[in-house]
């Protein structure tokens, strides 16, 4: 994460307790995590470890559906020879999303950090409110908003704005989707990063010589950069995955990785090529969670 | 003041500021009224008051980060009223300094340099650095600065852009107390060398009084009296100035004559002589006031002598300091007084229940009007 968090090594020099007592405060300590590691254990490592073992299965001869253990890398090369093209597609849609929903959220999170004074407990609840209602639900109604017939449509259409004289069942309507369903992921940790910031960092920048926008350029966006990275991530990842926007919003030519998984589990019935698909969109995720996260921090902030 | 701008000895632009009719309206209350001020070029001047009374306005609408209502204000001249804060040659040091915790120490006194397009900062911050002693700290970043650290990196970074004058909102308030000693003399120290305008905002009678040339002790938007720190502590024309900076003994009276240069008052049944120069009513009621270090004790019936005015009552605490003892006296006419005495001798004399006699000579008397309010108990400003 970027050098600018907080560094909490004072913690690490607290008087040493008497041993006795530290030793019993440490067990409590682990007997506290348990359930917690238990839980990963059990919902996380335990269904990984049979999806991976299950990309390996091969078919059983003349048996559809049925797999057995085997060691079949070729899976993978399979799977990706295959959905590369989703591949390609569901990091491109999860690329721009992102992008759309950080220039939508920041001012956002902005304007609740520092100007929204009253109203700003209120807004936060706006901001959550989409989530009480079903995560398919609001996509479909995305479907009435961008409808053929619909207001926007018929408007952009109007001013012959629309390649495909449409928005439903296009690229468009899946990116659009995706930045609306994960919006909040975004919003949420720029505000949290925001609001710490003392709005006295901002006068002292105006006392320095320094108009509005190069202060914000200066002193605002280098500290709010752990939450840009924190939102982009939550935003990245889930959008990456997804498979209900591409499928409700897009046209089947428009299919994003999540799609291919769900078709394969669900329809085809092929597990190892759905549970190889899972592991390389995982393997990829992390290449560039990880390589965005050191370039973030190791990035000059000045 | 005749100079309005010249030069100091380290290169300094140093410039008259002038607050003209300077009026801060909020909603429902006036938070600076109508004031009027010169503050000499090179002067360190301290505004001082209680937590409302409208300093911390003040100063920000010098800095530009508030608006004034009504008003202008001058630098060397030039009027800076409506210009915005990063285009006036003006620079503050924050309460608590809000430095910028991204940026090292030496990034943070160059930020106003390099805002201003000045390519080659590095000589310009090693020579800042070295005045406020933080040379070998330019690489930290402020959270790994203690406080006192933090206060001078505060300081460089905005001096180093040469103000015109140089603005502090209550800067030793996050200090401990010795620390906050040391960093008087400090900043006195950097005032004296740099020769600029240091206009100096606290709620801290001993830190204006240590530090300042000039105290004008501020209450409810308006400064109630102005001068050098001797002179207003030695006289205060109002009971709020009294109270406000250390402490008064008063006693309410009426003015009865003359006699030469002082005017007699009785009160409490006794007569006092207070000069007439050093009164603020010439007749009717009057608050006949004295300092606490400027009274004697002694135990009644001692021989004090003539020409002495003197108050008689019962010690109901004495409490030793090691370089005074500070007695409380409860008056005839009820009221309380602190009396300071210096450990002359050996161990206190005088113990609660003793019935004493307190007197000081008639020169060390101030008198003040009736009706003007005194500073309400201990004024605890928090930061």
């Amino acid at each position: 994460m970027p050098a600018i968090v907080p560094t909490t090594t004072a913690k690490t020099d607290a008087p040493a307790a008497s041993s006795g007592s530290s030793q019993r405060r440490s067990r409590t300590a682990y007997l506290l995590l348990l359930p917690g590691l238990g839980w990963l254990g059990v919902f996380f490592v335990i269904p990984i470890a049979t999806l991976f073992f299950t990309s390996l299965q091969a078919p059983v001869e003349g048996r559809s559906g049925v797999y057995q253990a085997a060691f079949q890398i070729s899976n993978y090369a399979q799977a990706l020879g295959d959905y590369w093209p989703q591949f390609v597609r569901s990091f491109i849609y999860a690329g721009l999303a992102t992008v759309l929903a950080l220039v939508i959220a920041y001012p956002l999170a902005y304007f609740i950090a520092f100007k929204a004074g009253r109203w700003r407990a209120l807004m936060l609840v706006l901001v959550v409110a989409p989530f009480f209602a079903s995560f398919l639900l609001r996509t479909y109604a995305w479907r009435t908003i961008l409808a053929d017939e619909g207001a926007i449509t018929t408007a952009l259409n109007a001013l012959h704005l629309l390649p495909e004289d449409r928005i439903l069942n296009t690229s468009i309507a899946v990116v659009l989707g995706l930045t609306y369903n994960f919006l909040p992921f975004m919003i949420l940790p720029l505000y949290a990063s925001l609001e710490k910031i003392d709005p006295r960092l901002i006068e002292a920048s105006g006392d320095l010589y320094a108009r509005p926008f190069t202060g914000f350029r200066k002193v605002v966006f280098p500290l709010s950069l752990p939450g840009v990275v924190a939102g982009t991530l939550l935003t990245f990842i889930p959008a990456a995955g997804d498979f209900i926007n591409a499928r409700l919003l897009g046209a089947p030519g428009d299919s994003m990785v999540g799609t291919a998984i769900q078709v394969n589990f669900l329809q085809f019935r092929d597990y190892p090529i759905a549970s190889a698909l899972s592991f390389i969109l995982m393997a990829f995720i992390l290449v560039v969670v990880f390589t965005y996260i050191r370039r973030a921090g190791t990035e000059d902030l000045v | 003041m005749s100079m309005s701008s010249g030069s100091s000895n380290l290169g300094f632009e140093v410039k008259d500021l002038e607050l003209i009719n300077l009026t801060k309206r909020f909603a429902d209350f006036v938070a600076v009224d109508d004031l009027s001020l010169t503050i000499p070029a090179g002067s360190f001047f301290a505004l001082l008051g209680p937590s409302g009374c409208g300093k911390t306005t003040t100063l920000r609408m010098v800095a530009g980060l508030e608006d004034p209502t009504e008003g202008q204000i001058l630098l060397g001249g030039a009027d800076l009223t409506r210009l915005k804060a990063y285009q006036r040659p003006v620079n503050t040091v924050f309460q608590s300094y809000a430095l910028f915790p991204h940026l090292d120490v030496f990034e943070n006194v160059a930020f106003g340099l390099r805002r201003r397009g000045i390519k080659d900062v590095s000589a310009a911050v090693t020579a800042m650095l070295e005045l406020v002693e933080l040379g070998n700290l330019s690489r930290r970043k402020p959270a790994q600065l203690s406080g006192g650290q933090q206060q001078r990196v505060a300081v460089a970074r905005a001096l180093i852009n040469h103000p015109g004058v140089l603005l502090l909102d209550e800067p030793l308030g996050a200090l401990d107390l010795k620390l906050r000693r040391q960093m008087q003399i400090e900043l006195k120290r950097i005032q004296t060398e740099v020769g600029t305008s240091f206009v100096h905002v606290t709620h801290d009678q001993e830190e204006a009084m240590t530090m300042a040339d000039t105290v004008a002790v501020m209450n409810k938007g308006r400064i109630e009296q102005m001068g050098a720190p001797v002179e207003i502590y030695d006289l205060p024309r109002t009971r709020f100035v009294a109270t406000f900076l250390g402490q008064s003994n008063e006693v309410p009276g009426r003015v009865t004559g003359s006699s030469g240069r002082d005017i007699l008052v009785d009160a409490a049944g006794a007569r006092f002589a207070v000069p007439a120069a050093r009164s603020a009513v010439e007749t009717g009621d009057i608050l006949v006031g004295v300092r606490p270090e400027k009274l004697s004790i002694s135990t009644q019936g001692t021989d004090i002598g003539d020409g002495v005015n003197a108050v008689t009552g019962k010690v109901i605490d004495a409490s030793f300091t090691g370089v005074s003892t500070q007695y409380l006296v409860m008056t005839s006419w009820g009221g309380e007084w602190m009396v300071f005495e210096q450990n002359h001798t050996l161990g206190a004399t005088l113990r609660p229940g003793d019935e004493v006699i307190v007197h000081w000579r008639p020169e060390h008397t101030f008198g003040l009007a009736v009706d003007s309010p005194a500073v309400d108990g201990l004024v605890a400003e928090s930061a």
